[in-house]
């Protein structure tokens, strides 16, 4: 049995304009300790898809399909039962961590409140295990931060709180959704390097969300590329990084830039996601994709199993170079 | 935070100053004086009673005399109300005022929030609408409209409580009086706090106390009640010396033994003493209210007090 087990996952809004479907039948599955990276532009459906596994959607959300957490339904349980879950079992670290800590509580109050809560400890407990836990994400002087409040703190700093919040109860499933988006590039490597060594350490399984592919080579082992709320491929991360078969993925490896490519024009894919509200007929990507066929316009590709588990939704033949093994 | 309260009341003072001096030369500038009436002194009498309250006196003078007074806690005698100190009239009417104002103030802010907090969480339900709509309803209907209706309503045609007077505080005679101060800023209120608590409630850092698994009581009173307070408290200072200037009116209507008579009498009788009085203490009560409130502010924001 996987750690997690997610079974055509559906994510609807309904809005004024008509209802949206924001992640379309979503497939995949993670064993304790592993980290799963999901890849893909604002407004694909990745941080929907964390979203309804915390069960955190907006209110006009709705979800369909399964989550299966060591074999539990998730996906719509009361409230009661989901608070259960969250930060105990499965917690989250947020995109933007200078408006995710409450600004009017001091940082060591936010802390221990997950311990007294979920392990029924006392004060001092609390207090002494918070302090442990800001150590463990190098926080220096941790027990004068106990007692500061968020304004003080960088947002790298505030980010090493969030995570350390996360970790409290030792979770098996951390979801971290874009953790370093908002950060400097110095910092994001600091904080990549801390959740590497937490990984290893607590032996927690990760899913990261992300659009930088960097993050994704440095942590992850399974790779999801997701557009416009469906899957385009999944597969091992060296799979995607070394041998893509998605012409999105494509696109995406070659519009990172390197430091060889200096004087020439870096890559683009060209063109802007479509609107959810307003999906084209036939593959999402087809507008902006160089391989585009007929039948592109007319059907969506089925999501096929090829080599071994590997996964891809398109008509386009199976580059050569994906089973020959060439790298970039 | 000992260092921002004083520094805040240090403030108060020159405050005070500029309001008593403003006070004091626009009371003078005013055309007339106390003893112009319909019928004219004889002059020699006229001086006789400008000596007696040094108004015969250059205006720098009578100045600095009535800040030496007022230094000493004496704000003079009554111009018109003979053998009375407006200190006297103060005594008598200012407790009374003081009971109503704050009895109509706590229930404005107490209710005010509770409702619109219920509005917030509720929001987009029947509950909801209603709570908005009568909200609406009582922000636009200012005191001097619902104090009379209130009389009709209640004591004429209901016969369930008294349509005025005072008897020494009771509160069958209070009810009225302070629902019709208290509505329209508890109106306010409840507006302010709806959309202060909603817009919170999708802040990052809810997101943040939900995932935590905190339950959502704990979350509203823990995480959210604080800092949705703070368009509130700064609402307080207005809504404040807005209670205190409409009892004027609804302490006339219902005939209430408060400072509102006072004013409005000495305001027409040129009573300078008592006006100035008056002024006075409801100055350095507003001052002393937006020093509160400023204090409030820092309380809930870290942020303000380590500024």
């Amino acid at each position: 049995m996987s750690l997690l087990d997610v079974k055509d996952l559906q994510v609807h809004f309904s809005t004024p304009e008509g209802d949206v479907t924001a992640v379309n039948n979503l497939n995949f599955s993670l064993e304790a300790g592993q980290t799963l990276g999901i890849v893909g532009e604002s407004g694909s459906g990745k941080s929907q898809t964390a979203f309804s596994i915390m069960g955190l959607l907006a209110k006009n959300g709705r979800t369909g399909g399964e989550a299966l957490f060591e074999g539990k339904q998730i996906l719509n349980l009361p409230e009661k039962e989901l608070n259960s879950i969250r930060a105990e079992k499965i917690s989250m670290i947020f995109q933007d961590p200078m408006t995710s800590l409450n600004p009017y509580m001091k940082v060591g109050t936010q802390l221990m409140e997950v311990l007294r809560l979920h392990k029924g400890m006392g004060k001092e407990e609390a207090f002494e295990e918070s302090v442990r836990m800001l150590d463990a994400v190098k926080m220096p002087e941790s027990r004068k931060r106990m007692t500061m409040y968020p304004h003080e703190f960088s947002g790298g700093m505030r980010q090493r709180v969030m995570i350390a919040m996360a970790l409290l109860c030792r979770p098996k499933l951390l979801i971290a959704d874009e953790p370093t988006t908002a950060l400097d590039v110095t910092v994001q490597a600091q904080i990549m390097e801390l959740l590497n060594d937490l990984k290893r350490d607590f032996n927690t399984a990760i899913i990261m969300i992300t659009h930088d592919l960097g993050v994704v080579a440095g942590i992850c082992d399974k790779v999801l590329v997701m557009y416009a709320g469906q899957t385009m491929e999944y597969g091992t991360t060296d799979e995607i990084f070394y041998r893509p078969s998605h012409p999105y993925t494509i696109g995406l490896l070659e519009s990172i830039p390197t430091l060889k490519t200096e004087g020439e024009i870096l890559p683009t894919i060209q063109g802007n996601p479509p609107n959810l509200l307003n999906l084209p007929a036939g593959c999402p990507f087809q507008e902006r994709c160089s391989h585009v066929m007929d039948i592109c316009r007319q059907n969506m590709p089925a999501l096929e199993t090829f080599e071994n588990n590997r996964r891809r939704a398109c008509f386009w033949a199976v580059p050569e170079h994906t089973t020959e093994g060439a790298s970039l | 935070m000992l260092k921002f309260i004083i520094k805040r009341f240090a403030i108060a003072v020159p405050t005070l100053l500029v309001l008593i001096t403003i006070s004091f030369f626009l009371m003078q500038a005013a055309p007339g004086s106390p003893f112009t009436g319909e019928r004219n002194l004889p002059p020699e009498i006229l001086k006789n009673i400008e000596a007696k309250y040094n108004l015969d006196k250059p205006l720098y003078q009578q100045y600095f005399l009535y800040l030496g007074n007022l230094a000493k806690g004496d704000l003079g005698p009554s111009f018109k109300y003979r053998d009375y100190t407006v200190n006297d009239l103060l005594e008598q009417s200012f407790p009374v005022s003081l009971k109503i104002g704050s009895v109509a103030f706590l229930f404005t802010v107490i209710i005010g929030v509770t409702i619109g907090t219920v509005a917030a969480l509720k929001q987009n339900t029947v509950l909801d609408y209603i709570i908005m709509a009568l909200a609406m309803t009582g922000v636009v209907l200012p005191s001097f409209v619902i104090a009379p209706l209130l009389v009709l309503i209640f004591a004429i045609t209901l016969h369930w409580l008294p349509a005025g007077g005072w008897n020494g505080g009771e509160w069958q005679y209070m009810v009225l009086p302070v629902t019709a101060m208290a509505i329209m800023y508890m109106a306010s209120i409840a507006r302010i706090q709806r959309s202060s608590m909603i817009e919170v409630l999708n802040s990052n850092y809810i997101r943040t106390a939900r995932a935590k698994g905190l339950p959502w009581h704990v979350i509203i009173t823990r995480h959210a009640l604080r800092p949705s307070l703070l368009p509130v408290v700064s609402y307080l200072g207005p809504a404040f010396v807005g209670i205190i200037t409409g009892s004027v009116v609804v302490e006339t209507v219902f005939g209430l033994p408060g400072i509102g008579q006072h004013f409005v009498n000495g305001a027409l009788n040129r009573d300078y003493s008592l006006v100035l009085g008056l002024t006075i203490i409801i100055g350095a009560l507003t001052i002393l209210f937006t020093a509160i409130v400023d204090i409030l502010y820092a309380v809930i924001d870290p942020k303000i007090r380590y500024q």
